[in-house]
């Protein structure tokens, strides 16, 4: 696979490494009970610890703890016994502290690394640096006023988790598809929900060129991406941007820049503190972090199934291709709707490749034209499996069974239902199908000179024909057969 | 280690305190005096030994995951110079 972007001059190969800050799905925040729900009033749910009044002092929740080192095993790595929060000293109007309580030298979490699978079959690994623990800053509104910032401090101290990646990745689809895998094994592990648009899954972008084979070229980081799209769109935009500041003989600059989601341009951040100076020490208001043995152990035994153990399985039990097998296991609603419908009767094991088809495409298709989401699709996997057996029977076509699946989306009539009532059933009846062709050629004399004179192509006219006689209902293959047999004894 | 006039405006700057001349050289000499204070401490031979996290033998105390309704956002605000419609008002941040 060629990675490479063409400059002018040679070509160029991105470096790119990511932050990504995962929200940990809990009821309440890491250092105090406020509640963390999304969406409630500016500043209802902040603490006097939120709001560093002087004199409180921060207390861990305990669960928070756990879900970070379930997600640590979840991403292979290495649990840490012994882990120490420290203060990330910086002045911003939503930070009420004046420093985040965060993990700097000893993280909770260590190495680890991460499966991505290419559409070809092939895959690879991207490393984990590590993963830590740290809380939230509140938020600020900039466009509500000409001269003033607004502050919410609802978010001020909801749990995250951060989690650093080794420069791996090398290409903007390898980054989405990073990230993808990490939500992946959030969703199925219940540590984070996942959810992009609340913000409750963010990213950070380390990015830089060099020609291939050379060390590693002075990185820029874009900042807060809260969507795949834009994570690519930011990439290829700062990429480009430092090979024409190379090419044309400059040098970049180490900056933060922001990105711009309706330009689609990064531009550095205007008040670049110089050189970040957070004076990271231990927080003397927390002691270390110990977890033991045992706790590690019990966490460990708690884990589900994750996507790669359920990929492989899948391909193992039904033959899939590595492929299909990681689209069916990256969300856990679509691996939990495959399981119901393949499990729904026995014939459907000998034709998973069959099963995988409908929902990936034919189902997922309706369900995004309509706006929802498999969690509630008006097909029950029951029924999906249902008009999937009538295909694998040869009792409907497939082109017909497209059409039932949207009256079934519809209606919520089961398969069986609107075949019967329709009158859907394939024809599989030589003698019928033999008929209508027959029908075709006698109207259609002159077409018929013209196919047996050597223009091939009209066969799919004739085809059409017999179909739209049969009201699209004969089984294609007996059809082609039936109609090249009596074409041919005219010759 | 010594503390110059340097490093005192870097660190007034990072404190977001403003200090005139005469107050910077005082600094200096405070700060100054109590470095070399602490710095006795190299004096004590510490090969070997490892470096002591916490001198209770006490954890990490930690809470359940139960969250409790605080409705605060009039008792938060109450000393905010600036409000409006439950938000701090805070001049412009631009970015």
């Amino acid at each position: 696979m060629n990675n490479l972007i063409k400059g002018e001059k040679h070509d160029w190969e991105m470096v790119i490494g990511l932050e990504i800050h995962a929200q940990v799905k809990s009821n309440s925040k890491l250092f105090s009970s406020s509640s963390t729900k999304f969406g409630s009033s500016p500043n209802s749910q902040v603490s006097l610890v939120d709001a560093a009044m002087p004199g409180m002092l921060p207390v861990i929740n305990k669960y928070c703890v756990e879900q970070a080192i379930k997600t640590g095993v979840g991403l292979n790595a290495k649990i840490n016994n012994y882990s120490v929060f420290d203060r990330k000293n910086y002045f911003y109007a939503d930070l009420p502290q004046g420093y985040q309580i965060s993990q700097y030298k000893y993280p909770i979490v260590g190495e680890g690394k991460v499966t991505i699978d290419f559409k070809d079959g092939t895959s690879k690994d991207i490393r984990i640096v590590r993963l830590h623990l740290e809380q939230d800053a509140g938020k600020s509104l900039h466009d509500q006023n000409p001269s003033k910032t607004y502050v919410d401090l609802n978010r001020s101290g909801v749990a995250l988790m951060e989690i650093v990646s080794e420069p791996d990745i090398r290409t903007p689809d390898e980054a989405g598809m990073y990230i993808s895998k990490i939500r992946s094994i959030l969703m199925y592990l219940d540590t984070c929900d996942g959810n992009m648009q609340e913000g409750s899954l963010r990213a950070d972008v380390n990015i830089s060129v060099r020609k291939p084979g050379d060390e590693y070229g002075t990185r820029c980081e874009i900042k807060n991406l809260n969507s795949i799209k834009f994570i690519k769109q930011a990439i290829n935009y700062e990429a480009k941007r430092q090979i024409e500041i190379l090419e044309s003989g400059g040098t970049i600059e180490q900056n933060t820049m922001l990105f711009n989601t309706s330009t689609g341009k990064t531009r550095p951040m205007r008040n670049k503190e110089e050189a970040h100076d957070y004076r990271y020490f231990p927080d003397p208001d927390l002691l270390p972090l110990e977890i033991s043995k045992e706790e590690i152990g019990k966490i460990k035994s708690s884990i589900p199934e994750l996507p790669d153990e359920l990929k492989n399985k899948f391909i193992e039990t039904y033959e899939l291709s590595n492929y299909d097998a990681s689209v069916l296991t990256a969300e856990k609603q679509t691996s939990d709707y495959f399981n119901e419908t393949i499990n729904s009767d026995p014939e459907l094991k000998n034709h998973a490749k069959i099963v995988v088809n409908w929902i990936t495409s034919e189902l997922f298709s309706l369900l995004n034209k309509n706006n929802q989401d498999l969690n509630n699709s008006p097909v029950s996997p029951e029924n999906l499996g249902q008009l999937i057996k009538l295909i694998s029977t040869n009792e409907i076509s497939g082109k017909i069974a497209k059409d039932v699946l949207e009256d079934m989306f519809s209606s919520g009539k089961t398969a069986r239902q609107i075949v019967d009532e329709k009158g859907l059933q394939q024809v599989t009846d030589q003698g019928e199908i033999a008929k209508v062709i027959d029908e075709v050629i006698a109207e259609n004399t002159k077409m018929v000179e013209q196919y047996l004179a050597g223009k091939d192509k009209l066969l799919g006219f004739f085809v059409g024909q017999a179909m739209k006689l049969t009201k699209g209902k004969a089984n294609p293959k007996m059809l082609n057969d039936i109609l090249k047999q009596k074409l041919n004894k005219k010759n | 280690m010594k503390i110059d006039k340097n490093t005192i405006n870097k660190i007034a700057r990072l404190s977001r305190i403003k200090l005139d001349d005469k107050e910077s050289e005082d600094y200096i000499k405070d700060l100054n005096s109590i470095l070399d204070w602490v710095e006795q401490l190299n004096e004590v031979n510490t090969e070997n030994v490892e470096p002591l996290s916490n001198i209770s033998s006490s954890i990490l105390p930690k809470r359940e995951d139960v969250s409790k309704d605080t409705n605060s956002s009039e008792e938060i605000l109450e000393n905010a110079p600036d409000k409006l419609e439950g938000f701090f008002a805070v001049p412009k941040v631009v970015e």
